[in-house]
């Protein structure tokens, strides 16, 4: 029963070798001129070491919450769209209320601001409160 | 047309979803909090209308056996909806009048309601992991609606923290049922042979997830926090539609998909009905704030309710769903008053220290919390009185004497904490802040009105109802 | 009758409507407390239709239709236990509706001139509606439990209406003395409901009146026993009759409709509608007819020596009560209910027309006041009256026909109903304990005699002879040109019960005055009409000894309103009391003093029971329940603040005790 997994097994094996291969490589054969921008944080990114609570700006995680949201819309609709000749055409309008719903939710984020950048702006949208 | 049949099935569902999606709308393009109540009140007036109606229709299963519909599922809904609407008709004066009226509290409240509909509908595992996460979600969001207000974001937290974690439970136990049953359908977990580690495991954590759903002790931590944190009306909303919703799929799922190890299962719902009577009592005694003690009193309901469970006869379920009706009616009253008199002082005026005198002042206020609270206490003619003596009367058919002796003493000391705030209420006059109280508004007194008159209708005439909760038997069990 | 049962929670419903209106509208709106006429006239209508109503069943009701009964709905279902809100419609039940709505809507009416001085009686007209609402209840209830209901509920109206003006101490403790009496009495109601239901497992009258093979004699006299206690604190009389002389605290419509023609007649009407049950154990007659008969004696005796004409009044009622309680022990059911009815007639009008007396008197007192005199008397007292027939005609007049109504002088409604309480007495006289009887008519007889003449001293000394407030007050002199007549409102009232009084006796003619000229004779219509529902005494007697039984009572009634005429005629009546007292003595000294039924009550029953609890159950209490409470409190507080200790108000506590409780759980299922 359980030779069935065996491809699995090699495509781990091969996986966990060929990383190792490919830092291993990379350290031995690569150019190593270290400087301090180089060694920062990429972008958006955060520093791994240090202080926990750092701030840093709250559009960062609206802009990758959006992201999810789009993110499993599509999920949903690749196993759809595969086996759409065999749902029926019904279908397709329950997926474009689905899509409207979604959309709905983005207008209403991009209405109160979620993707305007410039803070000042934003303070002035926020809810009265 | 099938499909369009089976969308009336889930009907008030569609109502409340297009609401919540209309007010999020309203607010975005015009922030007018006034029209997004209005709309708000229209959609779960109907919603309210369709689902009492949907009492007297068939009952079934639709889309793909994934929802149940009619008999007790019907009755959830009204009860989710009653909890909403009365909720709702409160909120607006309340949140007005302490300068915090937005309109996402509307579209918040439509989407927990929304995804206690589906709760109380599901006849599958998913769609009731579906209900739940999207009513604890948009509640999360509640209990944290007053951004600037540390004990309410404090309470959001905890309370997401904690639902997170359990979470968790509530979805490996449905995971582990699924490994033991090979399906997630209600009736096809019912079905399963081999009763094995894996089910049993899956049974444990599936109660684990409810109870902390209707916070029965030692689960129930996060709920003082959560209600004495949220603002006050909201609470009343999570209180009463989401605990009565938490419990119908309680009773969908125990029914349905564990009826034949109910033994087994009885008896820890036993224990943890001891639990929750005894604690949730003995905390209510010692709180001096009102909003504090309703929570502990709400667990306390709960531990009365899980009563119910244990006996789990078909009387049982359809006591407890009139328990549940009785208690969304008393409850949403009681914390309406709470917020009529904080908003006439500030925030922190819910210590009962506060209210001596206050009875007099504005004499139907006064009268209308003695209803709610003498309901509470379960005395006679009120509807609270009937929804603990079937409760109990249907644990006495089952043998659970021991059981029913410690919910009556629990209730017996319950007295102190209900009466003690009419006391200050009435008899303690010069002790307290000195306010003067000014009228709420009409919709308000009549909302109030209303669930006094119906809290006492259901006391003197309970026949009609409990009558036709009887006849779910068949489509539910 | 079931065509027409649908009509009854019609009449039931109105009042409480007008309960509703009146007090919501008051409550909520101060301009409407201010429309006084408009409440009156609310209240007077939520009375009069459901009369309206009454007299339709009654027009279409036939005297051998049988009841019906409609349930509106399952009130408590408990295990076997099962009781509707459900009435009943019955001749005797419609009897009754007839009097309270008719009575009670005359009363209304006449209530919003008397109280059109009050600040407030929009309060005053909703205690008054939800009064006939409870009272509807009792009397067409199905059930005991719902009879009881009502029963309780007119003995809280009555006590909110005695105490409607609260301010007044003594009137406040006259309402709470009526409510604790009453309290006695219900109590023991309640314990033979519980008895009932414990023989027949229902509390249906159907079940009761059908069932009554399924009581011992034992049973019944046990039941009846605390029945009869029950209806002695309802309807005044041994030994529970004190309140209701106190109980004319409250304003003068109140005393007429409550305390004289409706609440405390309910007493009767019970062991009327039980009828068949009572039956059952002779004793229990026996008990009923001796209480009575000492009621009627003991309360005629006390009112010859007020000087109060409410007071007079009162216990006038508490005696003809007894003359109730006299009919129903000699199974004359037929007689009570026709006591009843009469009564409420000529007892109202009575009633009626004192408030019309007192409102004249306190005219003149407000009036002198305005003059600047400092005046103060009781304008209640006969002592400051007399000579009044000059200054009120009307009240005058009708206040005479009701006298010789309840004098029993024929043709008057009271003559028929009265001498047909005694002729049946006189007839239970043949049967068993015979002896007993005969003493208890011949005490009625001698009541009938005083009946005659206290009623006639009060009205002599109001109306008759001179005014006697300028010459017992000299300031108050010339005041008798304030003296004036009630408005037509209340006069109208007035002559209406006075025809009434008039003319109420003839619904029961005895069958034998008319079947002495034409043979046989069927013209009893209250007999007739009852036939189905009471369960009468046999009438044993032959036509000659019933003429002389009329004859007497006629007799004894004109010898009473004569040696009145003779004493009082003229005179002031404190002289010729005084007179009186000298003569009887020490007799006259207890009646005046009332037995001193009240302070032995004080000294054999109150006052131990405070020594009592004072001293023992309040060292108890002290000692051992509150200190168990304040043990099971501190262990509770205890308990509270460990258990608070661990609500910290930390989440890893709390997610502690969640897995603490899944672990729980888990070990609970899996092992």
């Amino acid at each position: 029963m359980l030779e069935q997994y065996l491809p699995v097994l090699i495509l781990v094996e091969l996986a966990i070798i060929l990383a190792i291969a490919f830092i291993l490589l990379s350290r031995l054969l690569g150019p190593n001129r270290p400087a301090s921008n180089k060694l920062g944080a990429y972008e958006s990114g955060m520093d791994p070491i240090g202080q926990a609570r750092d701030r840093y700006s709250v559009s960062f995680y609206i802009i990758a919450m959006e992201f999810i949201v789009f993110d499993l819309e599509v999920i949903f609709i690749y196993p759809w769209a595969v086996r759409y000749q065999e749902f029926g055409e019904g279908t397709l309008w329950a997926m474009m209320l689905f899509i409207f719903i979604l959309f709905l939710g983005l207008i209403y984020t991009l209405k109160k601001g979620s993707f305007d950048w410039d803070t000042e702006h934003t303070a002035t949208r926020k809810p009265r409160l | 047309m099938e499909s369009a049949n089976e969308l009336l099935t889930i009907l008030p569902v569609i109502i409340i979803g297009t609401a919540g999606l209309l007010v999020m709308m309203v607010d975005a393009f015009t922030e007018n909090s006034r029209t997004a109540y209005w709309i708000t009140v229209l959609f779960s007036a109907i919603g309210l209308a369709v689902s009492v109606n949907s009492l007297f229709g068939p009952t079934g299963t639709s889309f793909y056996n994934m929802i149940a519909y009619g008999g007790t599922a019907a009755f959830g809904a009204v009860l989710v909806m009653t909890g909403t609407l009365f909720s709702v008709m409160l909120t607006r004066e309340y949140l007005e009048k302490t300068g915090r009226h937005i309109a996402e509290v509307y579209s918040m409240m439509l989407f927990a309601t929304f995804g206690m509909l589906v709760l109380v509908q599901s006849n599958n595992l998913v769609t009731l992991f579906l209900g739940i996460e999207t009513m604890s979600i948009s509640l999360y969001v509640l209990a944290g609606l007053v951004k600037d207000e540390k004990k309410g974001v404090e309470a959001a937290l905890k309370y997401f923290l904690l639902g997170a974690f359990s979470t968790g439970f509530l979805l490996y136990g449905i995971a582990l049922l699924y490994g033991a049953s090979g399906s997630t359908f209600l009736v096809d977990i019912a079905a399963t042979d081999e009763k094995g580690l894996i089910y049993w495991a899956g049974v444990a954590l599936l109660l684990v997830g409810f109870f902390f759903k209707v916070s029965a002790v030692p689960f129930h931590m996060w709920t003082p926090d959560v209600y004495q944190g949220a603002p006050t009306t909201i609470t009343a909303f999570m209180a009463t539609a989401s605990k009565a919703a938490g419990f119908v799929a309680f009773i969908l799922v125990l029914s349905r998909a564990l009826p034949d190890v109910r033994a087994e299962w009885s008896d820890v719902i036993w224990l943890f009905a001891i639990f929750t009577m005894v604690i949730g009592n003995i905390l209510a005694l010692v709180q001096d704030n009102v909003k504090r003690m309703l929570a502990y009193s709400s667990i306390a309901h709960a531990g009365y309710v899980l009563i119910g469970f244990a006996a789990a006869t078909g009387a049982a379920y359809s006591a407890i769903l009139f328990y549940l009706f009785a208690y969304t009616l008393m409850n949403v009253g009681a914390f309406g008053i709470v917020a009529y008199y904080e908003w006439n002082k500030g925030l922190d005026f819910t210590e009962i220290k506060n209210y001596a005198g206050l009875g007099y002042q504005q004499p139907l206020m006064g009268v209308l919390m003695s209803v709610f609270l003498f309901s509470m206490v379960g005395i006679p003619p009120f509807a609270g009185f009937i929804g603990k003596y079937r409760v109990f009367a249907a644990a006495i058919d089952e043998g659970l004497i021991s059981l029913v002796i410690v919910g009556v003493l629990a209730s017996a000391a319950s007295v102190y904490y209900y009466i003690r705030v009419l006391v200050y209420l009435y008899m303690k006059e010069d002790e307290g802040a000195q306010v003067t109280l000014v009228k709420p508004g009409m919709l308000y007194s009549v909302t109030l009105v209303i669930l006094a008159v119906l809290t006492l209708y259901f006391g003197i005439n309970p026949g009609s109802l409990t009558d036709l909760l009887l006849s779910f038997k068949d489509a539910a069990y | 009758m079931d065509t027409y049962v649908h009509l009854v929670p019609w009449i039931i419903a109105i009042p409480l409507v007008g309960f509703f209106v009146n007090g919501l509208l008051g409550l909520a709106f101060r301009s409407y407390r201010d429309m006084k006429t408009v409440s009156g006239i609310i209240a007077t209508l939520a009375v009069a239709v459901p009369f309206l109503l009454a007299v339709y069943l009654f027009l279409m009701m036939q005297g051998d239709s049988e009841s019906a009964s409609i349930s509106l709905f399952t009130w408590i279902q408990a295990g076997d236990f099962t009781t509707d809100i459900g009435y009943r419609l019955d001749q005797l039940s419609l009897l009754m509706t007839l009097v309270v709505t008719g009575v009670g809507a005359l009363i209304h009416f006449y209530a919003i001139g008397y109280m059109a001085g009050d600040e407030s009686p929009w309060k005053f007209f909703a205690f008054m509606n939800l009064f006939i609402f409870a009272m509807l209840n009792l009397v067409l209830a199905d059930n005991m439990l719902l009879l009881f209901l009502g029963w309780e509920g007119v003995g809280l109206c009555s006590y909110l209406l005695i105490g409607y003006w609260y301010t007044d101490m003594a009137k406040s403790d006259a309402a709470k003395k009526a409510f604790l009496y009453n309290r006695v009495g219900d109590f023991a109601f309640l314990i033979a409901m519980l008895l009932i239901f414990q023989t027949i497992g229902s509390l249906s009258f159907d079940a009761i009146l059908n069932g009554t093979e399924l009581f011992t004699t034992d049973q019944v006299f046990i039941i009846g026993l605390l029945i009869l206690i029950g209806a002695t604190g309802k309807s005044a009389q041994i030994p529970l009759f004190v309140w209701l002389p106190d109980a004319m605290a409250g304003p003068t419509p109140v005393s007429a409709l409550i305390h004289a023609a409706t609440m405390v007649t309910s007493g009767v009407y019970v062991i009327s509608r039980l009828s068949s049950f009572v039956m059952m154990s002779p004793e229990l007659m026996l008990l009923i007819a001796v209480i009575g008969a000492f009621t009627a004696f003991i309360a005629a005796t006390i009112a010859l020596t007020r000087y109060d004409i409410k007071a007079v009044l009162a216990y006038s009622t508490v005696s003809q009560l007894g003359f109730m309680f006299l009919a129903l022990g000699s199974g004359a059911y037929v007689a009570a209910m026709f006591h009843v009815v009469t009564h409420a007639f000529f007892k109202a009008c009575l009633f009626l027309g004192s408030g019309s007396v007192i409102h004249a008197m306190h005219h003149v007192e407000h009036k002198l006041h305005e003059e600047g005199k400092d005046v103060h008397f009781d304008p209640q007292d006969m002592r400051f009256m007399g000579g009044l027939r000059k200054y009120l005609p009307s009240t005058y007049m009708t206040f005479l026909i009701a006298t010789i109504a309840i004098a029993g002088i024929p043709p008057l409604a009271g003559f028929f109903s009265k001498d047909e309480i005694l002729v049946m007495a006189f007839n239970a006289g043949l049967g068993e304990y015979g002896a007993i009887y005969f003493g208890l008519w011949a005490l009625a007889l001698i009541t009938a005699f005083m009946t005659a003449f206290y009623m006639f001293r009060l009205t002599l000394g109001t109306f008759h002879g001179s005014f006697r407030l300028p010459e017992k007050i000299t300031e108050a002199a010339g005041s008798e040109k304030y003296l004036h007549d009630s408005p037509f409102t209340m006069t109208s009232v007035l002559w209406v019960l006075a025809a009434l009084s008039i003319v109420g006796g003839f619904i029961g003619i005895p069958n034998f005055v008319v079947a002495t000229f034409t043979g046989t004779a069927d013209v009893n219509l209250l007999s007739n009409w009852l036939d189905r529902v009471t369960m009468d005494a046999e009438l044993v007697l032959s036509k000659p000894v019933e003429w002389m039984l009329l004859f007497g009572s006629v007799l004894v009634a004109l010898s009473g309103i004569y040696v009145a005429f003779l004493l009082y005629g003229e005179n002031d009546p404190e002289t010729q009391d005084n007179r009186i007292a000298a003569r009887f003595g020490a007799l006259y000294q207890v009646w005046n003093e009332k037995y001193r039924l009240d302070e032995i009550y004080e000294g054999f029953i109150v006052h131990p029971t405070v020594r009592f609890s004072d001293r023992v159950l309040a060292v108890f209490d002290i000692k051992f329940i509150d200190g168990f409470v304040n043990f099971v409190a501190s262990v509770v507080r205890f308990t509270g603040s460990v258990v608070r200790y661990f609500q910290t108000g930390v989440v890893q506590t709390y997610a502690v005790a969640i897995v603490l409780g899944v672990i729980i759980v888990i070990s609970m299922l899996l092992f």
